[in-house]
């Protein structure tokens, strides 16, 4: 089976890339352009440690063809932070100890900010059913709900002009 | 995978064209069934054939009093749609139990319909509602009642070439409320040991004077009870009434027996959810009223 070529914008940049019809887009951001902080924990949808936002929505980079890709944006952990300024997500999950082996960090952090994005107030209720497909074997996550919270409650003040 | 293509038809035609010509070929809708099969070696077909390029094929329409849900569209794009969650809440309700937010980012209800597993928690939502749908293959389109779809596990009624196009529901009722609700051990990410939707329409004083009661998980295919719908019609659903419907209910459950539920647990279950759906599309039917 021939490849095919797809076009794409990954983190803001164009991004053109060779794959199988069947291949994950994750294996191709992973293998192919070496963005390896996506991670595979599971590879159906699960764990959610693959989380991408395509095309404004964030989905399992496991559960779709490369080549869906095609004319789409996406955005990955890796452009989360700008340049070596971190995200307040990230921030907060630094100070509130919200990792320890750090594997499924990537998809909470790609999935908190797409909520942060919509909903810069979220009470923590919305906050864990949101991240309700992303599971943690370490924390119990309850460090994670809260470095969700302060990174909202930072992102408010932000934005809030003084 | 080696030996499966990918293409992303831009109509109906060249989809139906490209499925017809290969009988292992499958739709691509959100592919959260379909590509996790796929991944599991428990299928592998020839070709997956990509649905969202086609025009018109995501998106929530309206003709006239009428919604039309593209067969492409995703569950959390009915919730955000207003008007469709105001009509028809019970649907965008059952169709944003699925998964995570990152499945219903991608999943839609015509691959929750198509993949014709018993616990899908869209389908008696859909089949309560009365919605039809609109299948495009070979010879033209024609349209079916959604309960008509699936068959058996994994099975459905579709000729080979054809796919679902749009799932289009009836003008909604004046004094109409829908309704679904499924059980689960947890209560996100989980798979519905029975699921119930309702549809209930009251007139002025209250009586009701239709209703559609659909169970999922507690048969091979979704379940259309018509003896608990007629337990209802003409009541006031008064407690004599709604006894009577969960009996039907149960009487008509078949359910299997396993370790997430025993057969006398989801039988019961199946008449306890039915009521407590049946109570909100009332009350939903008369704040509209
Ligand atoms: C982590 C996870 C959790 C889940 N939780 C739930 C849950 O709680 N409840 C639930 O009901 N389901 C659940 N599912 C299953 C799945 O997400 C749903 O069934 C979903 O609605 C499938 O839609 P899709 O668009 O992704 O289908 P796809 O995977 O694209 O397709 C499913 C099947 O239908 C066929 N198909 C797709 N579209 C069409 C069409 N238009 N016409 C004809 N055939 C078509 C495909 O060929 C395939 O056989 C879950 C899945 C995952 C991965
Ligand atoms: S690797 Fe994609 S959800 Fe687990
Ligand atoms: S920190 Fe180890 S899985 Fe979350």
């Amino acid at each position: 089976m021939s490849k095919i070529r797809v076009s794409t914008t990954v983190n803001g940049d164009a991004a053109e890339f060779l794959c199988e019809p069947t291949s994950s887009l994750l294996d191709v951001l992973r293998d192919t352009m070496g963005l390896t902080g996506s991670k595979e924990g599971c590879g159906s949808g699960d764990c959610g440690a693959c989380t991408v936002v395509l095309d404004g929505e964030m989905v399992c980079s496991c559960l779709v063809l490369a080549p869906e890709a095609e004319g789409r944006t996406i955005a990955t952990i890796e452009g989360v932070a700008e340049g070596s300024v971190l995200h307040p997500v990230q921030q907060k999950f630094l100070e509130h100890a919200a990792l320890q082996c750090g594997f499924c960090t990537p998809g909470f952090i790609v999935a908190a900010k797409a909520l942060l994005d919509r909903n810069p107030d979220p009470t923590e209720s919305e906050v864990r059913y949101w991240l309700a497909g992303n599971l943690c074997r370490c924390t119990g996550y309850d460090k994670i709900v809260r470095a969700v919270m302060a990174a909202a409650a930072e992102l408010r003040q932000e934005r809030t002009p003084a | 995978m080696p030996s499966t293509a990918y293409h992303a038809p831009g109509t109906v035609e060249d989809a139906v064209a490209l499925l017809a010509a290969d009988p292992t070929a499958r739709p691509l809708g959100g592919g959260t069934d379909l590509i996790v099969q796929m991944r599991a070696g428990r299928l592998s077909p020839g070709a997956v054939i990509d649905l969202k390029r086609i025009g018109g094929m995501s998106g929530v329409h309206r003709a006239g009093d009428a919604f039309a849900i593209g067969a492409a569209t995703p569950c959390t794009a009915l919730k955000a749609d207003a008007a469709l969650s105001a009509a028809w809440p019970g649907v965008v309700e059952a169709a944003n139990l699925i998964g995570s937010v990152q499945v219903r980012n991608r999943a839609t209800m015509a691959g929750n319909l198509c993949n014709a597993s018993p616990a899908a928690d869209s389908v008696p939502a859909l089949v309560a509602a009365g919605a039809v749908c609109v299948i495009a293959g070979p010879s033209g389109q024609r349209e079916v009642p959604v309960e008509a779809i699936p068959v058996s596990p994994g099975k459905t009624s579709l000729a080979p070439g054809e796919f679902v196009v749009e799932i289009r529901f009836p003008p909604k009722p004046a004094g109409g409320g829908d309704a679904y609700l499924r059980s689960t051990p947890r209560t996100e990410m989980d798979i519905a040991v029975v699921g119930a939707g309702v549809s209930i329409v009251l007139d002025g004083e209250g009586i009701c004077t239709a209703a559609r009661i659909a169970l999922g998980a507690v048969g091979p295919t979704v379940v259309l009870v018509e003896d608990a719908a007629a337990a209802l019609v003409g009541s006031k659903l008064d407690d004599d009434a709604l006894a009577a419907m969960s009996q039907a209910v149960q009487a008509a459950s078949n359910p299997i027996d396993d370790k997430r539920g025993t057969v006398s647990y989801r039988k019961a279950m199946a008449g306890v959810l039915a009521r407590r759906a049946v109570l909100i599309a009332a009350s939903r039917a008369g704040a509209k009223a």
